[in-house]
């Protein structure tokens, strides 16, 4: 039989038993463990267990892109993620983007082409990005639009993003000695 | 979300053991669905058992045919080369469907298993909804219906299947791998879905505890001259208005051989038979992609919400159609 949360606690019964799980996760390349309830996204593991706040919560829902973030070098939604299926996998946030103290080139690009206004949607644009440019899609500015569509920006700072992003990846092929 | 078990599955024995014996069990796959819908408390089951690290994973190739692990990412297949080489219309549909970082968690068996976006569906506080409670009614037929099929419909429900890789696997006639209880089997994707009838809760002919094991896509000569076209509310990032994934094959003006499906129109992904009636040996233009159109369309049953989508759907069809054979003229 099914109760809802609120059935129950309406009902006046004891709350259900919730079930825990004992996890590691790799994070920015260090290990913790941790005990959480198993309802427990990869999101919030990050946010509420960890202290790590820059991956954002938008929707909740897979659908705005603010809580991107990389599991085994790709960018997923750590929203429909359970904390629980990232176990034995590499994730990485926007804390893990800065060496010593340096800031990765993107995240320096986003400061410089002002690409940001509330900042809110920032950390999930810069990891997407950085895997963007990793994909190899940030060939065109076609290309740049249609694979950064699953980051959404309240505050329309799309271009000053595609900006940062070009500069981004000219300075790539400089580096490579491409044109 | 309602309060769950977490388990990892050993192998797919063991998967299908466990979820056979319990009703309250559901298989956790890209999550992209599933988790989705639990924390809109649609779904609540009392266990989730995670597949996603059983050995279902990648593609082998044959010269007829690839054969897809249930658990292939939907980036992952969009990037295989044979994909990309002789079966473009089902990259496209990849790649024009949720984001990358949807499509870098979603598998391709959960894909074919993705649930309705209907909103009625997807709010527990509308009372009437077949397909989420048998027997409750439906909000959608006097409600709002942009997102609602036009074809297979029933009295009983007019939910969309959103899926658009389905569309050209369905015009491919992929079959779909199982594991159940009773041995292995494999089903047509054209005999997989089940339109609403009065049972709108059954989509497919799975059984509960049955898991998808592999797709496979036949590797037909019309399917490397293929196209998938996606129309839309905004540019990107968003399911069908209306969809078309066409294979066809044209020797001196003459179509050859035709494969048509339709999406953002159908309960399910939708094979329309009728226009590969019309244009299978008849010349390739503009009036016969039309008539291909019409063909398609002649069952469509409408309610004011959906009215527009008939027309969206024909100039879709012949969009595309127009456009894989231009590329062979
Ligand atoms: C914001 C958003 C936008 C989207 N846009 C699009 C779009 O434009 N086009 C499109 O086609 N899709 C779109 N989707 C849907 C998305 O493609 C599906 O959610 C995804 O493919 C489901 O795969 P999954 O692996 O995450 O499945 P899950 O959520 O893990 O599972 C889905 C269902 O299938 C069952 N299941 C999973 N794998 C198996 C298996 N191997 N055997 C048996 N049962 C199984 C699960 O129990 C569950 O019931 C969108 C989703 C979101 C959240
Ligand atoms: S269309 Fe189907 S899913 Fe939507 S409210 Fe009606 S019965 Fe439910
Ligand atoms: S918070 Fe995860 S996509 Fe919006
Ligand atoms: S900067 Fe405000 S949402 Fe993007």
């Amino acid at each position: 039989m099914k109760h809802t949360e609120t059935e129950t606690r309406l009902s006046g019964q004891s709350p259900p038993e919730v079930p825990q799980v004992d996890i590691t996760l790799t994070v920015n390349g260090i290990s913790h463990s941790l005990q959480v309830d198993t309802r427990v996204t990869l999101l919030d593991a990050l946010r509420d267990h960890l202290g790590l706040t820059g991956a954002k919560k938008g929707c909740d829902q897979g659908a705005c892109g603010a809580c991107t973030v990389m599991v085994d070098g790709r960018r997923v939604v750590s929203c429909l993620a359970l904390a629980a299926q990232c176990q034995g996998r590499e994730i990485t946030t926007i804390e893990g983007l800065s060496t010593d103290g340096e800031l990765h080139p993107m995240q320096a690009a986003f400061a410089r082409h002002d690409a940001f206004q509330c900042g809110y949607c920032t950390p999930g644009q810069i990891i997407s990005a950085v895997c963007l440019i990793e994909e190899g899609r940030a060939e065109t500015e076609e290309d740049i639009r249609e694979f950064m569509s699953g980051n959404l920006c309240r505050c329309g700072a799309y271009p000053n993003i595609r900006a940062a992003i070009r500069d981004v990846k000219a300075a790539v092929h400089d580096v490579k000695g491409e044109s | 979300m309602h309060p769950f078990e977490y388990a990892l599955a050993r192998d797919a024995d063991q998967a299908v053991a466990v979820a056979t014996a319990d009703p309250h069990t559901s298989f956790l796959a890209g999550g992209t669905t599933q988790l989705d819908l639990m924390k809109d408390g649609v779904l609540q089951p009392g266990r989730l058992l995670d597949i996603t690290r059983l050995p279902l994973k990648g593609i082998t190739h044959t010269d007829t045919a690839i054969r897809v692990g249930a658990l292939t990412t939907m980036e992952e297949l969009a990037a295989d080369p044979v994909v990309r080489d002789r079966l473009p219309f089902v990259r496209e549909a990849l790649l024009l469907g949720a984001s990358t970082q949807l499509r870098n968690m979603a598998t391709i068996g959960g894909n074919l298993l993705q649930r309705a976006r209907c909103r009625y569906f997807r709010d527990p506080t509308v009372p009437a909804c077949n397909k989420r409670n048998p027997g409750s009614g439906c909000a959608a037929i006097d409600g709002i219906q942009r997102m609602h099929a036009i074809l297979g419909t029933s009295d009983h429900c007019i939910a969309l299947h959103a899926s658009d890789v389905a569309v050209p696997l369905t015009a491919l006639d992929a079959v779909v791998h199982t594991q159940g209880a009773d041995g292995t089997r494999s089903v047509p994707l054209t005999q997989f879905y089940l339109p609403p009838d009065d049972t709108p809760h059954v989509e497919n002919v799975l059984q509960h505890g049955e898991l998808i094991t592999a797709v496979e896509i036949p590797l037909l000569p019309a399917a490397a001259r293929s196209h998938y076209i996606k129309v839309r509310d905004r540019v990107s990032y968003e399911f069908a208005l209306t969809s078309a994934g066409v294979a066809v094959l044209i020797e001196n003006g003459l179509v050859q051989e035709a494969r048509v499906a339709l999406g953002g129109v159908g309960t399910i992904p939708w094979r329309a038979w009728d226009a590969e009636d019309v244009l299978r040996g008849a010349q390739a233009t503009t009036e016969v992609f039309r008539s291909a159109a019409e063909a398609a369309l002649a069952g469509a049953r409408t309610l004011p919400g959906t009215a527009f989508k008939v027309d969206l759907a024909k100039r879709t069809l012949v969009r595309t159609l127009e456009t894989v054979a231009g590329a062979q003229s």
